[in-house]
């Protein structure tokens, strides 16, 4: 015999009178993982598409609109480019990828072009040079932070690796070109391409996108900056920012950091993912508050009942010589394991509703999180143990004579 | 074990009630006393002051030399379970565990190995003869059986003193010698013996009576 046993027994034996509290518990702990579970699904896919459409905050000139900036992205102004350094080296949270350019126009075989500037990592795999690099931190977790999630969106994988094998290797005496730069020109892979009086070679062509990049012509930034005799400027840096610090702020805190300079965002997308995952997080936060009040609730009145209805066992076991911390201890094991076999029975359950419901009601694949276990076990032990804490102590205090009626 | 001046009153519906007034004692080691009176005499209130499980309003109450209500409650609760055994009038086995488990009950809360439990719970079971209930619920058990259970149980540390409530109040009487019997033989290996009884050939088993009335102590017979 021993504590567990004991406990192990006499749950088993009332095994109906607990079914309530179980099942309150266990349904609460289901509805928040399974919503947990969409809502980081949902989060991922809405980031990836996030990034596909590239960046959401602009840092421009002055004097230029974003609608300028979108339809050739070609001004006079610029702005030095220690700007990039001082975005990099603040504190501002949420910046995921910067990619700052200078673009020039061009004119070839008497066809206008866009020559821009880039840092080849910073146009595509920026976030990596600056986390690499270690001067920029950023949240783990952001709508621009996309981890690989298996079975979610994922964008074509040829143009991926084209992309960043070539970018990896962008020299001052490369360049990449736009798919109709190549048609027009009748340039492919491998040709030299004379650009403003220096001739580059042609790395890659870039596959069909339908914006102004297939007419663009991209090559070092400081190449750029050297033909255009502009010196270090840029006119434009790219970022993907993390949703929740754009509706925090962040505009507002870069163009405190570079007060010459115009920091526009494209809203429309950025609320609808905020709005959405405000939702999903107000949702998960309404079920938790409903799990605490209902499922503590009901193991709180379930362990008072069975308190009342043990008085003579507590009794028994006080005159056998158990001491009050024996007591309580029998009745916190219980809502330990309560709230073990809530926590785990829960997120079984949630995983399973989640992969279930999520394609039809989000529209996305969702796979089991196995972190969210730990959440489930956590909360559910938590709230059994909270719960239990006051009829247990009251079993402790309880007076044995007053149990013991007969004698 | 002693009792000096003790009395104890408490309020019941708004009205002062003393179960045991001046009462002082002193019970001998190896002793076999059987404690009589009309029902309220306070018999269970001496039983429950003896067994360091009620505490006195005024006097105090000495085991082995020691203030028993100058512990802690949980000093206490350790004193009892190594020198005092309770027998009950409705055995108070835990209706959910086997008759093993029962008596194991003690020698868990002494924290000994549960090998050395099953072992020792098993012989006490076999002298009370049980030894083949052992996996038996108290349900599925006779009430007498039920009865000897408790007294195995009771056995189970090894007690100086065993507390009986009415013992056989709720047993046949050939189920009730077996079980004085017991008792008896308990009080022969030295252990002393403290019963509340309304049954005179109960008591008569006994090396001394007192009788309670009104919450004094009178001795009656040897």
């Amino acid at each position: 015999m021993h504590l567990r046993k004991l406990v192990w027994r006499e749950m088993f034996e009332r095994k109906n009178q607990l079914a309530t509290s179980f099942l309150a518990i266990l349904l609460g702990i289901a509805v928040v993982v399974s919503i947990k579970n969409i809502t980081f699904y949902s989060e991922k896919a809405v980031a990836r598409q996030l990034d596909a459409l590239g960046a959401n905050v602009l840092v421009l000139p002055k004097s230029v609109s974003l609608e300028d900036y979108y339809s050739a992205d070609m001004q006079n102004d610029e702005f030095p480019e220690e700007y990039v350094q001082r975005l990099a080296l603040s504190d501002l949270q949420g910046l995921d990828n910067l990619s700052p350019k200078l673009s020039v126009p061009v004119k070839l075989k008497d066809r206008g072009f866009t020559l821009t500037g880039i840092l080849p990592k910073s146009e595509f795999q920026a976030k990596a040079m600056w986390a690499g690099a270690g001067i920029f931190s950023r949240p783990a977790e952001g709508c621009g932070t996309v981890a690989d999630v298996p079975g979610a969106f994922r964008p074509e994988a040829k143009e991926t690796l084209v992309r960043q094998r070539v970018i990896e290797d962008l020299s001052d005496a490369e360049v990449l070109i736009g798919a109709d730069v190549a048609a027009i020109l009748g340039t492919k892979e491998g040709d030299g391409l004379d650009v403003l009086g220096r001739t580059f070679t042609v790395t890659a062509v870039l596959p069909q996108t339908g914006t102004v990049d297939d007419s663009r012509i991209f090559a070092h930034l400081h190449a750029v900056q050297e033909l255009a005799g502009k010196g270090p400027v840029i006119n434009a840096i790219e970022i993907v920012g993390c949703c929740k610090e754009i509706s925090g702020g962040l505009v507002q805190k870069i163009n405190k950091l570079l007060p010459d300079a115009k920091v526009v965002t494209v809203t429309q997308v950025v609320d609808t993912q905020v709005k959405t995952n405000g939702m999903m997080a107000r949702l998960s936060l309404i079920f938790l508050a409903i799990i605490v009040l209902v499922g503590g609730a009901s193991i709180a009145n379930y362990m008072y009942a069975n308190v009342f209805e043990r008085r003579r066992e507590i009794g028994t076991l006080m005159a056998l010589g158990a001491g009050s911390a024996v007591i309580l201890k029998m009745f916190l094991l219980k809502a330990l394991l309560l709230g073990l076999a809530g926590g785990i029975g829960g997120y079984v359950l949630g995983t399973v509703l989640a992969v279930a419901l999520g394609p039809r009601l989000a529209g996305i694949p969702v796979l089991p999180m196995p972190v969210l276990v730990l959440w489930a076990i956590g909360i559910s032990v938590a709230i059994a143990l909270a719960a239990s804490y006051l009829p247990a102590r009251r079993a402790a205090r309880l007076d044995p004579c007053a149990t013991l009626q007969e004698m | 074990m002693r009792l000096e001046a003790v009395s104890k009153s408490y309020l019941h519906r708004g009205r002062m009630v003393t179960a045991l007034d001046d009462a002082s004692l002193e019970i001998a080691a190896g002793d076999f006393v059987a404690v009589v009176g009309p029902s309220g005499s306070g018999k269970s209130t001496l039983l429950l002051v003896l067994g360091g499980m009620l505490s006195p309003s005024t006097g105090q109450v000495f085991l082995n030399g020691r203030s028993l209500y100058d512990l802690s409650p949980n000093a206490r609760a350790d004193m009892r379970r190594k020198k005092i055994g309770f027998v009950f009038q409705t055995f108070n086995l835990v209706p959910y565990l086997t008759a093993l488990e029962n008596v194991q009950i003690p020698l868990f809360l002494a924290g000994l190995d549960e090998a050395i439990q099953e072992q020792r719970a098993t012989a006490l079971l076999e002298r009370v003869g049980l030894g083949d209930r052992l996996d038996h619920k108290p349900p599925e058990l006779s009430i007498g059986q039920q009865q000897r259970v408790a007294l195995a149980r009771v056995l189970a540390n090894d007690p100086e003193i065993i507390l009986a409530d009415e013992p056989t109040g709720n047993l046949d009487p050939e189920t009730g010698q077996q079980i004085l019997d017991l008792l008896a033989e308990m009080n022969r290996e030295g252990r002393t013996v403290v019963m509340v009884t309304h049954d005179p050939r109960a008591a008569a088993r006994a090396k001394r009576t007192l009788r309670l009335q009104a919450g004094r102590i009178t001795p009656t017979t040897n």
